[in-house]
């Protein structure tokens, strides 16, 4: 054989091998949260919150967790759409290439790189600063800062691929900007509604940032300045609990968790498939 | 009101939103840098930086261990990555047929989406054990399991699917033509890769690789389940680290009780923040690179 063909031989080896080891790792990350989850789900997990001693094995569920972490990632992502949508219009119809533009791009891009964990310490020494303790609220505003950034840059990068011809069509019918922005959002939807759900996926399966901004509770909130449970912290206290009941119920918590991130990217699939016809192309 | 001026207020309106946003990432280096300054008035950068001793009840805040921690993990997990991602690339991008790259596209996307505490799960479950069992004895080694090397490829498996999606679409962005006249010229498939493909791609590559060793720098929850969380340089694969995220996430619920903890946490958050603000300008720069040359 030449030298070039086995060459191409042995790299097509090792591209296929790496392909193995990712699909293998991936499968493996799946699997093993599917298959330990099932096994120590039950349905007072699903329903009931921590009874007494429940981190010693006693009885109870995981409710608490489940609704809040929903509560705090809808609350967040309520936020960020008000703030994220005027943003990312303002970005998009200002067409100049100004160097004031690509300055808020930049520090956007620079907020979305930051890890959670900053975002979090932040928050949390401006709420000592103020004298704030940690709750629902606090935990909101702190996964809807962090998730700002990317819902911008995501709707702001899915307007840019609005045809020209719409806008101009927008223009000669007589419509201010503001009126264009608004068929530049309904061009735009099928991706908006994609950024949202990607961004809710990212808001509630994060840690780090609500470690300390968000509390801890065994019981629901009844207000919104009540610390608050939430399934990744759930997760990491039962996992690191010594007893094996606890532990198994971390393996349900990530299960939960895991279904509800899946629910919600195949959600943003189906939905942007779903609202595509209404788009003009 | 009148339809001219309501679009002259909501454009001022929408703008001011978005310089608002804008300050998000400069109110927080000013946050860090004004919560760590008491810090810098007790020590200097070289010895927080250089230091090792870390007494914080003493008032010894050397940061060494936990720099190196982070730089360790972060090595091993680009290391495992880096090639694994890039020939997954090639492999989807010029060499499997349509109906499996459009297979395992999806796949890749769903891991991007994965929280991180089921990666520090799935590492407790799956990882540990493994490298404490088969991966340690055959070195001859004793180990818990939780060390860098756990640490290291949890990350690299949260890292893949950023770099494979990334220079995937980087691969796709070359022309068909200039593949095709460089298979005509003869070149086999690989030599097209290494000759054409890497030769236009490869600022935004690099570009990629940046992007992920800021994304591995700065994870948290998955790291610090798997890592350890001993404070002390590692000296191999096999020994325990102490991140520098693992440090603020440990600690910040208590920093106010001992006298500038809070300084050093804060310190800790703020070396972190100008790594990744740095690795993130420059894969900007690099990408505005390609860009201007497309």
């Amino acid at each position: 054989m030449k030298r070039k063909s086995m060459e191409e031989y042995f790299f097509k080896i090792l591209m296929v091998v790496s392909i193995l080891i990712v699909l293998g790792g991936i499968l493996s990350v799946i699997f093993t949260v599917v298959l330990k989850g099932v096994s120590a789900l039950s349905l007072s997990m699903l329903i009931e919150s921590p009874h007494g001693g429940y981190y010693l094995g006693g009885g109870g569920g995981i409710l608490n967790a489940i609704l809040g972490s929903l509560y705090l990632a809808c609350g967040a992502i309520i936020l960020s759409i008000t703030l994220s949508l005027p943003v990312a219009m303002s970005l998009h119809q200002s067409t100049m290439k100004s160097r004031y533009v690509e300055y808020i791009r930049t520090s956007l891009d620079i907020a979305c790189g930051i890890p959670t964990i900053i975002y979090g310490a932040v928050v949390f020494t401006i709420m000592v600063f103020i004298g704030a303790r940690s709750s629902l609220f606090w935990g909101m505003i702190t996964v809807a800062i962090f998730i700002l950034p990317i819902m911008i840059r995501s709707i702001d990068e899915i307007m840019l691929q609005t045809p020209k011809k719409i806008k101009i069509a927008a223009f000669a019918l007589g419509s201010t900007r503001t009126e264009m922005l608004s068929v530049v959002v309904k061009q735009s939807f099928p991706g908006i509604v994609t950024a949202i759900l990607l961004a809710f996926g990212r808001g509630i399966g994060d840690a780090a940032s609500i470690l300390f901004t968000a509390g801890y509770s065994d019981s629901l909130p009844t207000s919104l300045f009540e610390p608050v449970a939430t399934l990744p912290l759930a997760i990491l206290f039962q996992i690191s609990s010594p007893y094996p009941v606890v532990q198994q119920r971390a393996y349900a918590s990530g299960l939960i968790l895991l279904v509800i991130v899946l629910t919600a990217s195949i959600a943003s699939r189906v939905l942007s498939k779903k609202f595509m016809k209404y788009v003009v192309k | 009101m009148e339809r001219g001026s309501l679009d002259r207020w909501s454009i001022r309106f929408m703008s001011i939103i978005a310089f608002l946003t804008s300050l998000i990432a400069i109110i927080i280096a000013i946050v860090l840098m004004w919560k760590s300054f008491p810090l810098l008035q007790i020590s200097t950068i070289q010895e927080i930086v250089l230091g090792s001793i870390w007494q914080p009840l003493a008032g010894g805040f050397g940061f060494f261990p936990f720099i190196m921690g982070t730089i360790w993990v972060t090595l091993l997990a680009m290391g495992i990555a880096i090639p694994l991602g890039l020939f997954s690339a090639i492999f989807l991008a010029e060499y499997s047929p349509g109906h499996i790259r459009e297979s395992i596209k999806p796949l890749i996307d769903l891991l991007a989406g994965i929280p991180s505490v089921l990666f520090g799960l799935w590492g407790i479950l799956v990882i540990v054990p493994w490298v404490r069992d088969t991966i340690a004895p055959m070195w001859g080694v004793s180990t818990t399991g939780y060390c860098v090397l756990t640490g290291g490829i949890v990350l690299s498996i949260m890292v893949l699917p950023l770099i494979i999606s990334l220079s995937d679409e980087l691969f796709r962005t070359v022309p068909l033509d200039i593949k095709k006249a460089s298979l005509a010229l003869g070149a086999t498939k690989w030599q097209t890769v290494k000759y054409v493909l890497f030769r236009k791609t490869y600022p935004g590559l690099l570009a990629a690789i940046i992007l992920g060793f800021s994304r591995a720098f700065g994870e948290t929850m998955a790291v610090l389940m798997v890592v350890g969380n001993v404070a002390k340089v590692p000296t191999s694969v096999f020994d325990p680290a102490y991140p520098l995220t693992a440090l603020i996430a440990n600690n910040y619920g208590e920093m106010l009780s001992i006298p500038l903890f809070d300084s050093a946490i804060m310190m800790a958050a703020l070396i972190l923040f100008i790594i990744v603000v740095i690795f993130n300008i420059l894969s900007k720069l690099l990408l505005i690179r390609i860009q201007k040359a497309v």
